[in-house]
């Protein structure tokens, strides 16, 4: 008798703690909401905005992680040529938007699947640390190669929009053709390439790739061609993200891939890297999180990059495989 | 007489004593011009941090590239302890110090506090007990808020309150004993105190960030190491809502400008001296057990999650020593030097140099700065150039020699000291070469 009482006391107390946390939570959150609901709205459309595109980014990070075990340091240097390449197309030769975009999607793959050729192949069975060291020293150089004056120059370049930006209205809450595009785009991308993970053949190579590699080569698998395939998967959804991105921040510099990639890198951890769902998700959770800290904290703006990578190291702490991750991926 | 008789300790005097004199005589005399003699003594800031990245990274495996935020850590708080011996900032000239004193004592009051319970421990069976009458999950929130309860009332009693005592204790005493002094000497002995006070900081940083964070494996070590690096650059941009002093995004001035060759070279040497012999003590050999292979040696019994700590802590003070006397070099900080790309620089010394080599991380940090201060000789309108290169480098060493110019090699009194074994078997008697001549000194091996 004296048991049953002490496990429900017990019982009571751990779900009052959550409880306690959960309204807590739902307190600051409502507060948020109640005080000012159209900037709230205005924030979330945002944030969904630029989840979107960081989601487009991530699942390249994602797709190059689970296959190579490799974090592809240099993929926002190729989002950031990305942007270049359809700045190019638009001003000089007056390509219209899907032309352009067309144009920066084609020249990503390319130059993905070089990066591959020349950087990491070689390094494909010495210590995962080199590959990764790697990854980086290519990140740098593509920052400061591009930032040459004879290549893109140092500045800041204005983009044009390769059409008009239309507003509308709703109660106060405003949006564009942009978020309508980038949306549609990404959601597009993102069903595309769960197709082509999970329903082609060169989606189950991939897959099995990423399993085991030299059971993969017995299996009759050219696991390099595989691998090459992956990095141009990716190129072509960095080429895309990047024109929209640039697009909707018309704005471009050599160094702008930094954030947007270190951002989505995060938001596929946060989701559980080498899930593309997952990707997805924490790309959106990232973009809300970024949009929410700049609408509602004091100094938000500033603070928005530490908030996010404030997210990163909560996560990891808490389940380090991320919301959709294997949990059978060895982490410890 | 063989060069390998001499004892160690008598060596490595040897060689500072050369090494300064000929430099600071080169200074004095004007051999070298006011540009070259800031390489020099920049080369050998960065050798100190990038040391301390060789620990992290090369002797405990570590890959964690957040070392730019402790060297800032380090630059910003030893800063600010002389920039208040000098203005007065803070409305007494020891009160920056007091604060940060205060901070120090009482956080390693409160972790001493917490250990001496054993909280870790108390927990785990507190846990097992309950799970025997409430599910798994039921009894880890209960033990998780009463951990969280009790380890925040010791941070904030115990902590709290000896670090209070001890901010007052500094205010009280320092400026009679320093009073006395001749204002030079006291100077320089508040820059000693700034740059001590500002290397532990990072150290203790380092300790809360590597506890929770050197679980993972290194993939995610990495990005968590990089997430924190971001936020302590975001933390300088805005730290002048914290600190008014710091300015925040426009950078702090009018630091004094203390570090002088001798100091460079004083520090240098002690985090030299203390690096080969903590590399060589059996917790040396415990760290490079837990990098080769982590479960062998968990299973030998060495406790690899606590080297792991050990190790990132050493590396952060380094790291922190290496920022105080960058600060007062030139006597201004902004964040932009502490970028997570500046976490970047002593990485290429470390793997340019080889991996787990003092020699090599020494000689790396002097031919990486050389480089990219020799590269200004080009035309001006290559400039941009230097860091087109430093990656390619980086890149051709990582494509044919991952392990670095000197791999793991080390030179002169930094080599491996040879241990008195038993005497050989017969055997094996031809092929060693231990003799007791070559015996280094054992007083330089603790």
């Amino acid at each position: 008798m004296k048991d049953k009482v002490i496990k429900l006391l017990l019982r009571a107390l751990s779900w009052g703690i959550l409880a306690l946390l959960a309204g807590v939570l739902v307190r600051v959150i409502g507060g948020v909401i109640v005080r000012d609901p159209i900037i709230f709205v205005q924030q979330a459309l945002n944030g969904l905005q630029l989840g979107f595109m960081y989601a487009m980014i991530a699942v390249g990070y994602t797709l190059v992680y689970g296959v190579v075990k490799l974090i592809n340091f240099a993929y926002g240097d190729i989002f950031m040529i990305g942007a270049f390449v359809s700045f190019f197309g638009i001003t000089q030769y007056g390509f219209s938007f899907v032309p352009a975009l067309l144009l920066a999607t084609v020249a990503c793959i390319f130059l993905a699947v070089i990066i591959d050729r020349v950087a990491y192949k070689p390094l494909r069975d010495a210590p995962r640390i080199a590959a990764l060291i790697t990854a980086l020293g290519m990140s740098i150089f593509l920052e400061y190669f591009t930032a040459l004056e004879f290549v893109f120059s140092p500045d800041y370049i204005a983009f044009e929009r390769p059409f008009e930006l239309v507003t509308w209205e709703v109660g106060g809450v405003t949006f564009t053709n942009i978020q309508l595009i980038v949306a549609g785009v990404s959601i597009l991308y993102f069903m595309g390439v769960q197709y082509i993970v999970g329903r082609t053949k060169i989606g189950k190579a991939m897959r099995a790739s990423a399993f085991d590699k030299p059971t993969a080569r017995l299996m009759g698998i050219n696991v390099n061609a595989v691998i090459g395939a992956t990095f141009a998967l990716t190129g072509a959804l960095a080429g895309t993200a990047a024109m929209l991105y640039a697009t909707a921040y018309p704005q471009i510099w050599t160094f702008m891939g930094l954030q947007p990639g270190l951002k989505a890198f995060v938001a596929a951890v946060i989701g559980g890297i080498g899930s593309i769902p997952g990707a997805f998700v924490g790309s959106l959770i990232m973009g809300f999180t970024e949009a929410m800290t700049v609408g509602f904290v004091p100094m938000g703006s500033t603070l928005k990059d530490g908030v996010a990578f404030l997210l990163l190291i909560v996560m990891l702490l808490i389940k380090p495989t991320g919301i959709f991750g294997d949990p059978f991926e060895e982490i410890k | 007489m063989k060069i390998r008789s001499i004892p160690t300790w008598l060596r490595a005097v040897v060689f500072f004593l050369v090494v300064g004199v000929v430099i600071q005589l080169a200074f004095s005399r004007g051999w070298l011009t006011e540009y070259w003699q800031q390489i020099i003594m920049l080369s050998s800031i960065l050798a100190i941090s990038a040391l301390g990245l060789n620990m992290k990274y090369g002797y405990a495996g570590l890959f964690a590239i957040g070392h730019a935020a402790f060297y800032g850590i380090g630059a910003y708080s030893s800063a600010l302890v002389t920039k208040d011996w000098t203005t007065q900032w803070s409305g007494s000239p020891v009160g920056a110090l007091a604060g940060l004193v205060g901070i120090e004592v009482g956080f390693v009051a409160a972790v001493v506090t917490i250990s001496v319970l054993d909280i870790g421990h108390r927990r785990r069976a507190l846990r097992e007990r309950l799970e025997e009458i409430v599910s798994p999950f039921e009894a880890s929130v209960l033990t998780t808020t009463l951990t969280v309860l009790v380890a925040g009332a010791i941070l904030v009693v115990v902590g709290g309150g000896v670090g209070w005592l001890a901010r007052q204790a500094v205010l009280a005493a320092l400026p009679p004993l320093f009073g006395g002094l001749p204002a030079a000497v006291s100077e320089q002995l508040v820059f000693l105190i700034a740059l001590i006070a500002g290397s532990v900081l990072a150290a203790l940083i380092g300790f809360v960030v590597g506890l929770p964070l050197l679980n993972l494996t290194y993939d995610y070590l990495c990005i968590a190491t990089l997430g924190f690096g971001i936020i302590t650059y975001v933390f300088f941009n805005n730290a002048d809502q914290l600190i008014p002093t710091m300015k925040g995004a426009r950078g702090m001035v009018a630091i004094p400008r203390l570090t002088t060759w001798p100091w460079i070279l004083g520090i240098f040497a002690v985090a030299l001296v203390v690096m080969r012999n903590l590399i060589y003590s059996s917790t040396g050999r415990a760290i490079l057990a837990t990098r080769d292979d982590l479960t062998a040696a968990d299973t030998m019994g060495i406790n690899t999650y606590q080297y792991k700590i050990l190790a990132y802590s050493v590396g952060c003070a380094f790291a922190g020593l290496a920022g105080g006397l960058y600060a007062h070099l030139y006597a201004f900080l902004h964040p932009s030097n502490f970028t997570w790309l500046k976490s970047v620089d002593p990485f290429v010394m470390v793997v340019f140099g080889g991996v787990g080599s003092m020699t090599g991380t020494i000689l790396g940090a002097f031919s990486f700065v050389t480089l990219l201060e020799g590269l200004r000789v080009l035309p001006a309108e290559l400039i941009e150039w230097r860091y087109v290169i430093y990656p390619v480098i980086l890149l051709f060493v990582m494509l044919f020699r991952p392990q670095g110019i000197m791999g793991t090699n080390e030179w002169g009194f930094l080599k491996r000291p040879k241990v008195e074994g038993k005497k050989p078997a017969a055997g094996a008697a031809a092929t060693s070469e231990v003799t007791p001549s070559e015996q280094p000194a054992s007083a330089s091996d603790n």
